[in-house]
């Protein structure tokens, strides 16, 4: 609550000028910090890709599914580059440049899925928590504390393999480690808001719980729980990529970077006289996850500047 | 201040429990038969498959398998490991050292690097210095550890034939293994050089190079970023402009007045940072062949070893448990501000 007058004048200016104020704080900090507009434009040609994905790498008209890479002969050595394999083949003779085209749409799939449902979770549990305390937030915070007291990819590891491989596990799973930090700080944020007099106000009116809650206090603290679940984005295409890569997502030959990376372990001797005779395989997935991974965290950033000025 | 740590220390025995209840909840996706598996070492067996679910009483209540589960565990029995061919007690023991001494190796580096480059792009804010720590911190922050590490091997393996992955060659590898060798700590390089065989010191040195360098360029970022933003702030304080209006040097400011203050939050995390290390192994591990916990733990999982499995999930969060103790200990203790009652 602010207290002087000062604060409270500049809060009422802040809060006149504020739906205007987004976009040109938008431009601003995009021209200040042109990092932001670089991370915007990698995920713009991501996105593009995806979309883009069967006109830039038609499926082969008989696919059971396209995001399964097809596949030319069987020989076990990757081929590098050619007219034929644009970013020429993994080992099994995997397309890489079909492989790269149809990865960007896993990529944006898994990303978003998993912070959509790490934040669903992390809202309810915290929202639950905070609005109604004393044992049920007692309970909930401690099993929150519980998970957090695992490293990230070590229970995500452990819930894979105990539910068996594949993309959708591994969605799972790392929805299952990533949403206590959005409980924390929702919960947090919930405690400040539903002392608040609008609060009170809903409640006179006869609105139900879950009305206030839904309606009311969450919508009042989403703004921080955006910039973490933004920030957020990078890490957690980084975990899922390192589950594929370990072999414990998507299977061989579906159009995953981290199961990509996987088929080039074997690969970094190269052959006698030419050491980085299959550099494609690693270099080409490497470089768009990092690109993309890059992207979200450089936009991450310009987000928070945007949404939460106390961090300025 | 002993009131909380023995507080905090009482607890951990609580959290413990709580992390050993949801990973066996977690292994309660596998059917009775899965688990029976593991017990069956050859298909001659399989017909007395129901036998070893009622042995064991995998298709009893959870709560009761649970508690069987327990007794077992305070026996100190976590069970027999079939990736690594031994109880998983003594795969721990054995594959502990390797983790903890590649750990340390990273560290200590991260730390030295992370404080002074962390100051130094505080004090030259916006300079080629501080933009230099920022592409770092970033593009740390963006690779994933396995491209790193496969993009180091490749150079520096493939290419120049420098730094082999593995943990020894064949020579050190017979070196350590023989009778004579003694195994005073464990930690390769230390034993190494406590036998007096400097050339096995060098082969084991070499090994740890790469993965090293992985981890740290990859856990630096967030230590280099913490670092900037605490002095930064500080920086900015009364006392800093105080000491400047006495007429103080810069570099007895920034050295004496603004960097104490700003090493409080480094303090705390650098513990965290400890941990973060110990699970960033994981991967470093299985990528440089490397044979420590992780990659010990990554193979359990793919084959379902599931004593392996929990025994090792169980170490990492315990030592993670542990060192966010250490942390808030830390924290008390080097802020005199702040009382823990």
């Amino acid at each position: 609550m602010p207290s002087s007058i000062q604060e409270s004048e500049s809060a009422k200016a802040s809060d006149a000028s504020a739906r205007r104020g987004r976009a040109a704080s938008l431009w601003r900090t995009a021209r200040r910090r042109p990092t932001s507009l670089l991370g915007a434009g990698l995920l713009a040609f991501f996105a593009f890709v995806a979309i883009a994905a069967p006109v830039l790498a038609p499926a082969q008209p008989r696919a059971r599914d396209a995001y399964l890479i097809p596949q030319d002969g069987y020989s076990p050595d990757p081929a590098p580059p050619s007219a034929k394999h644009r970013f020429g083949t993994t080992e099994q003779q995997y397309d890489l440049y079909y492989g790269m085209v149809w990865g960007a749409r896993t990529a944006f799939k898994v990303g978003l899925t998993v912070v959509g449902l790490s934040l669903a979770a992390g809202m309810l549990v915290g929202g639950v928590a905070g609005f109604y305390g004393g044992w049920v937030d007692e309970t909930l915070m401690r099993g929150t504390d519980i998970v957090l007291a695992f490293p990230d990819l070590v229970l995500a590891v452990v819930i894979v393999s105990v539910m068996g491989p594949g993309l959708g596990n591994v969605m799972w799973s790392v929805a299952a480690v990533s949403w206590p930090s959005y409980a924390r700080l929702l919960r947090g944020d919930v405690l400040a808001i539903k002392e608040r007099d609008f609060v009170s106000a809903a409640r006179a009116l006869g609105a139900s719980d879950a009305r206030i809650l839904f309606r009311h206090i969450i919508p009042n603290c989403i703004y921080p729980l955006l910039v973490v679940a933004s920030l957020s984005m990078g890490s957690i295409v980084i975990t899922t990529a390192a589950l594929s890569f370990l072999g414990l997502g998507a299977p061989v030959g579906y159009a995953d970077w981290g199961q990509l990376i996987s088929l080039s372990r074997n690969w970094i001797l190269g052959s006698s006289g030419n050491p980085f005779a299959y550099w494609h395989t690693i270099l080409i997935p490497g470089m768009a996850i990092f690109l993309f991974v890059l992207g979200w965290n450089l936009l991450g950033d310009a987000v928070r500047d945007i949404l939460d000025p106390r961090q300025k | 201040m002993v009131q909380f740590i023995a507080k905090r220390l009482l607890f951990l025995p609580v959290v413990m429990l709580g992390v050993t209840m949801l990973l066996f909840a977690a292994l309660q996706f596998l059917s009775p038969a899965m688990r029976a598996a593991l017990y069956i070492k050859d298909p001659r067996q399989l017909a007395s498959l129901d036998q070893v679910i009622q042995k064991y009483g995998l298709d009893k209540p959870m709560p009761v398998q649970y508690g069987i589960w327990l007794k077992q565990l305070m026996r100190g029995d976590l069970g027999y490991s079939e990736t690594a061919k031994m109880p998983v007690a003594d795969a721990i023991k054995s594959f502990f050292p390797a983790t903890f001494e590649l750990t340390c190796v990273a560290f200590l580096p991260i730390l030295a690097i992370g404080v002074y480059f962390g100051v130094l792009s505080a004090v030259y804010k916006d300079r080629w210095l501080d933009q230099l720590s920022r592409f770092v911190a970033i593009t740390g922050y963006s690779l994933p550890s396995f491209v790193l590490g496969l993009l180091l091997l490749m150079v520096f393996y493939g290419r120049l034939q420098w730094f082999p992955p593995g943990r020894y060659s064949l020579d050190v590898d017979l070196l350590v293994h023989s009778a004579s060798f003694r195994h005073y700590t464990g930690l390769l390089t230390v034993d190494t050089l406590l036998n007096g065989q400097w050339s096995a010191f060098v082969d084991v040195a070499k090994h740890l190079v790469l993965p090293a360098v992985t981890l740290i360029y990859i856990e630096l970022a967030l230590l280099l970023r913490i670092t900037r933003s605490s002095m930064l702030e500080e920086l900015g304080k009364d006392y800093i402009r105080t000491a400047k209006a006495k007429g103080l040097p810069g570099s007895v400011i920034v050295r004496k007045h603004a960097l104490k203050n700003a090493l409080i939050p480094v303090v705390t995390l650098s513990s965290l940072l400890f941990v973060g290390l110990l699970s960033g192994v994981v991967i470093t591990e299985t990528v440089f062949d490397f044979p420590g916990i992780g990659r010990w733990g990554i193979e359990a999982a793919q084959q379902l070893d599931v004593p392996a499995v929990l025994g090792a999930t169980l170490l990492a969060a315990g030592l993670f448990v542990l060192a966010n103790l250490v942390s808030d200990i830390l924290y008390a203790f080097v802020d005199p501000r702040i009382r823990i009652g």
